[in-house]
């Protein structure tokens, strides 16, 4: 009897010792577990993740108006003036990427006074007075058709383009003619899909990009433009340059029209004894020296170790250099590929900046005295800087149909429409760093475990996909100005959320530390619920096996 | 390394890019320049050249005095040179003889000055100053002759064509008036006199722009022998110099004194002192106390800013009068403050760094000084400037200092984890033990090694067996 009393005893003993067993298991499992890992993970704000990937889509808008002059509406439009019509045109980029651009043309017919605007002698003056009529949002295109007989195209002439955002265009042909004219113009004077492409450029794969495609500067908040002069012969040419003079008449009015696009700083300064890294080769036919083309890229490196204006400044630099060979290498001409020599010689670097070579008279007596002093002409020298400078920001004037004429744009450096072409594509770049910025900072996050997102940091990344996402609605309506802005604000958000320095704050803590905190608790805490959970199971199994031996 | 620059506006922002340009500019750790290190001082620093009334909140000063110059300072130094490296007296500037030597020191100074007379336009003046102490009698077996090559391993041969001066002054002072005690080649073409620092000194001048120069040989190579060998010479001691030291013992506390010595036989003068003190070691002002003489010296203006814990060092400045031919002592006394585990750097038992304290006074010179025209020497006036003909301004750095902090054993936190660890698990273990042990009642078992030892011993013993 007390031995069957004693097995029921040992019995709800063993049950209760069980039960007490599992319920620490629980308690660890469930409520310790979730606790532990609440507390030691790293700090994550949440992020926007749908709001990057939707950043992908860019649709351009181009407002264009088309005016008829009288006589010269053409017989076969479909409806009667005014009307307007939509074209729209893919550009593929690539599978996330994609970008439409829609033509948003209104046709109608001259008022009062654009007919007498276009009543005077010559192109030029009608575009003068035009533009005093029109008030031409940026990225806006205004077309005038003018008739046959007009006088004011010269011969041979179908399009003339001017120096604000409108254009004459003699009738003629038809719908079909005009609305090929019409396509060509709006390549010429707001964007191809080259230089889309061109924008895009770190999103497509190497081989589809043209040979123009990395040359222009990248679009930045600011440019630092400092030019120098180099003279490595101090002790035979004194070399004076009035180059703030130069600055202020040449210089400046190009950069205040392009104020729009970024802050521009200027500064200038004269090295000595700055030589270029490469000797250059006498040539008897001519008695001068030459540089080769393809020892061209050599000259650049040595001089940029002394022109030190990259430690001080938050922008790109913009370098243009004038050089003054030393007397025992004058005169000096660049060679370009066929081996005549460059007109003007000097060449530029994309995305660097231009190398001048001014050559100095040999002096008219061998017994003149030296140092000579030179007096540089400043007018030419910056002619050839500042055609560099339309040439490193991607404003050439190149493959133009046969019929078309373009204004000079004069004293002020570019035309309104040229201003518009840099607006346009660095608007689209601008929107696509951005999208590239925070997906980097999403696949990162995804990565490595120990990147800590702060609030500030967050708050930076939804404010840049707020302002992007502006930029792209702006950018459909057609309003560039305000897509611009937008798109500037979104790229200055983005990098201060990517490079903040918070985010590595526990990049680096060694994993083997963990270890060694979690252990001394964990593994004395762990080991009895283990084995008790083991000797559980263990019993549970021969308690199983038991009955079947017993019966 | 030390940086100071006087505001017009918006100060606190410009300090920092201020100090991060110039880090970049001269590969100097500037950019460590921050709250922590920059003070404003009140009396100390004046600015030079032209200023148009100086508002002293606009002044910023700061310290590190951690850091070495080294090659990669001199270069950018060399590179706003208008010749650069390449000609005139820079040539003799190359790094691996010039940090060869017992002192080196680089400057640059920016101040605006007057264009000309009638001070209508203002232009920017860059001076550059380096300062190198060779030791030619320990490694020129014990002669005290020198000789540019020895010293440089290079000679002089032409002038900047830039430059509108280019000269070299060599010191032939005659001690105790005994002339032909030394000799220099080439001979000079002139001789300048001037009452430099109240003596009276002489200088070899070579002008390396005068086309005599270089008429006999292409190159030049001033040297210096002494005719006689030198008996036991002493330099003359300056009329002002200081020094300072840490006293005090265990790492709790300790003193900081500072001595400065007026030698002048019998005029006085007021200096101004600066010392700016880190905050992790708190200052008592209560126990400064200045004694000269053996009596208490009050000083006339006292400027102190307390520290704040990780945002401001200490400051203070005083106006101290120093009587003719005295020792001046000034101690304060300071506590160690025990730092967060992170803000220790690396090697933390080398110890921390106090900045030097600067000393400011326009010391009346023994010898009466004659205005010297700066038109004419313009260089030589700045390197010795005089405001008028009886004192001339001197600013004295002292030692910096080095002070043990109470450094905690890094390796404890883990032995706490460790130790708290360990008492957690027993107790947790033995809870367990208890809470989940199941107990029953067992038969006594006969036998056993240790019972059956036990009663071999008991029988030994006379006592029953268990």
């Amino acid at each position: 009897m007390a031995a069957a009393a004693a097995m029921v005893g040992d019995e709800a003993e063993r049950a209760r010792g069980r039960r007490a067993a599992l319920s620490f298991a629980a308690i660890a499992v469930v409520l310790g577990l979730p606790l532990w890992w609440r507390t030691t993970e790293t700090y994550r704000a949440a992020l926007p993740y749908a709001g990057i990937e939707g950043l992908g889509r860019l649709p351009l808008a181009v407002p264009v108006a088309v005016v008829f002059a009288p006589r010269s509406v053409p017989g076969d439009l479909p409806r009667p003036l005014p009307f307007t019509d939509v074209q729209e045109m893919d550009i593929a980029v690539n599978l996330r990427t994609s970008v439409t651009a829609r033509y948003e043309t209104a046709y109608r017919s001259t008022t009062a006074q654009e007919e007498a605007a276009l009543d005077v002698a010559t192109a030029q003056e009608a575009d003068a007075g035009l533009h005093l009529l029109q008030d031409a949002l940026l990225g806006a295109l205004t077309v005038y058709v003018v008739p046959e007989t007009s006088p004011l195209l010269p011969q041979g002439i179908s399009v003339y383009v001017g120096k604000h955002r409108s254009a004459l265009v003699r009738a003629g042909g038809g719908l079909a003619t005009l609305r090929t004219r019409l396509q060509q113009l709006t390549q010429v004077m707001s964007f191809t899909s080259s230089s889309i492409a061109a924008a895009l450029s770190d999103r497509l794969p190497d081989g589809q990009l043209g040979p123009d495609a990395r040359r222009h500067l990248k679009s930045s908040l600011g440019y630092e433009i400092t030019f120098s002069l180099l003279n490595p012969d101090p002790k035979s040419h004194t070399v004076d340059w009035d180059i703030e003079d130069a600055v202020n008449r040449y210089v400046q009015p190009v950069l205040d029209k392009l104020s729009l696009l970024a802050n521009f700083s200027v500064d200038s300064q004269i090295l000595y004894y700055a030589v270029l890294g490469v000797t250059p080769r006498f040539d008897k036919e001519s008695s001068s020296f030459l540089l080769s083309a393809h020892s061209l890229p050599h000259v650049i490196n040595p001089v940029e170790a002394r022109l030190g204006s990259s430690a001080a400044s938050l922008y790109p630099v913009l370098n243009f250099l004038l050089y003054v060979p030393e007397r025992s290498h004058s005169p000096l001409y660049i060679q370009d590929k066929d081996g005549a020599p460059v007109s003007t010689n000097a060449f530029h670097s994309p995305r660097w900046g231009g190398i001048m070579i001014y050559n100095v008279e040999a002096p008219a007596s061998p017994q003149a005295s030296l140092p000579l002093h030179v007096d540089v002409d400043m007018v030419r020298v910056m002619e050839v800087f500042l055609a560099q400078l339309r040439l490193l920001f991607g404003l050439s004037r190149e493959e133009l149909p046969p019929e078309f004429l373009l204004e000079s744009p004069g004293n002020e450096g570019l035309a309104d429409w040229e201003l518009d072409r840099l607006l346009w594509t660095h608007t689209v770049e601008n929107i696509a760093t951005v999208s590239t910025t925070l997906t980097s900072l999403a696949q990162l996050l995804d990565k490595i475990g120990n990147i800590v997102i702060k609030d500030d940091v967050a708050s930076e990344v939804y404010r840049a996909v707020a302002t992007a996402q502006s930029a792209v609605d702006e950018l459909a309506m057609g309003h560039l100005h305000s897509a611009f802005q937008a798109s500037k604000e979104a790229v200055t958000s983005s990098e201060r959320a990517f490079f903040d320095p918070s985010l590595l704050h526990l990049l680096y803590f060694p994993d083997d530390q963990k270890f060694a905190i979690y252990i001394p608790l964990f593994l004395p805490m762990a080991v009895p619920i283990l084995l008790s959970l083991a000797k559980i199971v263990r019993e549970a199994r021969q308690q199983r096996k038991e009955p079947t031996k017993m019966d | 390394s030390n940086l100071w620059y006087l505001f017009s506006h918006s100060v606190d922002k410009a300090w920092k890019e201020l100090s991060n340009i110039l880090s970049g500019i001269f590969c100097a750790s500037l950019n460590f320049i921050d709250s922590t290190n920059t003070v404003t001082p009140t009396a100390s620093f004046k600015p030079l050249g032209l200023a148009n009334g100086t508002d002293h909140n606009l002044l910023r000063y700061a310290v590190l005095p951690r850091e070495v110059v080294c090659t990669e300072n001199l270069t950018p130094w060399k590179k706003l040179l208008p010749c650069g490296s390449k000609a005139g007296l820079a040539v003799l500037l190359k790094a691996e003889r010039l940090f060869h030597s017992s002192y080196h020191s680089q400057a640059v100074h920016i101040r605006p000055i007057c264009r000309d007379a009638s001070c209508l336009a203002v232009s920017w003046e860059l001076r550059q100053t380096l300062t190198v102490v060779f030791d030619t009698f320990s490694s020129g077996q014990g002669k005290k002759d020198w000789s540019l090559f020895k010293m440089f391993s290079r000679t002089l041969t032409d002038a900047c064509p830039l430059a509108s001066q280019s000269k070299v002054y060599v010191d032939i002072s005659p001690k105790n008036k005994e002339k032909e005690l030394l000799e220099v080649t080439p001979p000079p073409a002139s001789v300048h006199e001037a009452i430099v620092q109240g003596d009276r000194r002489t200088y070899a001048v070579y002008d390396l722009l005068s086309p005599s120069l270089f008429n006999t040989s292409r190159s030049l190579n001033v040297q210096l022998k002494w005719k006689r060998p030198q008996d036991s010479s002493e330099l003359p001691t300056p009329v002002l110099h200081a020094q300072r030291y840490v006293s005090g013992y265990g790492l709790q506390t300790g003193e900081i004194s500072t001595l400065i010595y007026n030698t002048h036989p019998y005029r006085a003068f007021p200096v101004i002192l600066l010392e700016t003190v880190p905050w992790y070691l708190r200052l008592y002002v209560h126990t400064l106390t200045i004694i000269t003489k053996g009596k208490e010296n009050k000083p006339s203006y006292i400027h102190y800013q307390p520290a704040q814990d990780r945002r401001r060092p200490h400051l203070l400045e005083m106006l101290i009068q120093l009587p003719a031919n005295s020792v001046t002592k000034i101690t304060i006394q300071f506590e160690r403050a025990l730092l967060k585990w992170t803000e220790y750097p690396p090697d933390p038992n080398h110890g921390f760094y106090v900045s030097s304290s600067v000393l400011s006074a326009l010391v009346p010179s023994v010898i009466a000084m004659k205005d010297m025209d700066v038109e004419q020497s313009p260089l030589f006036t700045s390197l010795f400037p005089s405001l008028d003909g009886s004192s001339y301004f001197v600013r004295l750095y002292t030692e910096p200092l080095l002070v043990n902090l109470p450094t905690p054993d890094f390796s404890m936190p883990y032995n706490v984890i460790c130790l708290t660890c360990t008492v957690v698990a027993v107790c947790y273990g033995s809870f367990y033990n208890l809470l989940t042990r199941t107990f029953h009642v067992e038969e006594p078992s006969r036998g056993g090694l240790a019972k059956r030892l036990a009663n071999v011993i008991r029988k030994f013993r006379g006592v029953p067996p268990l």
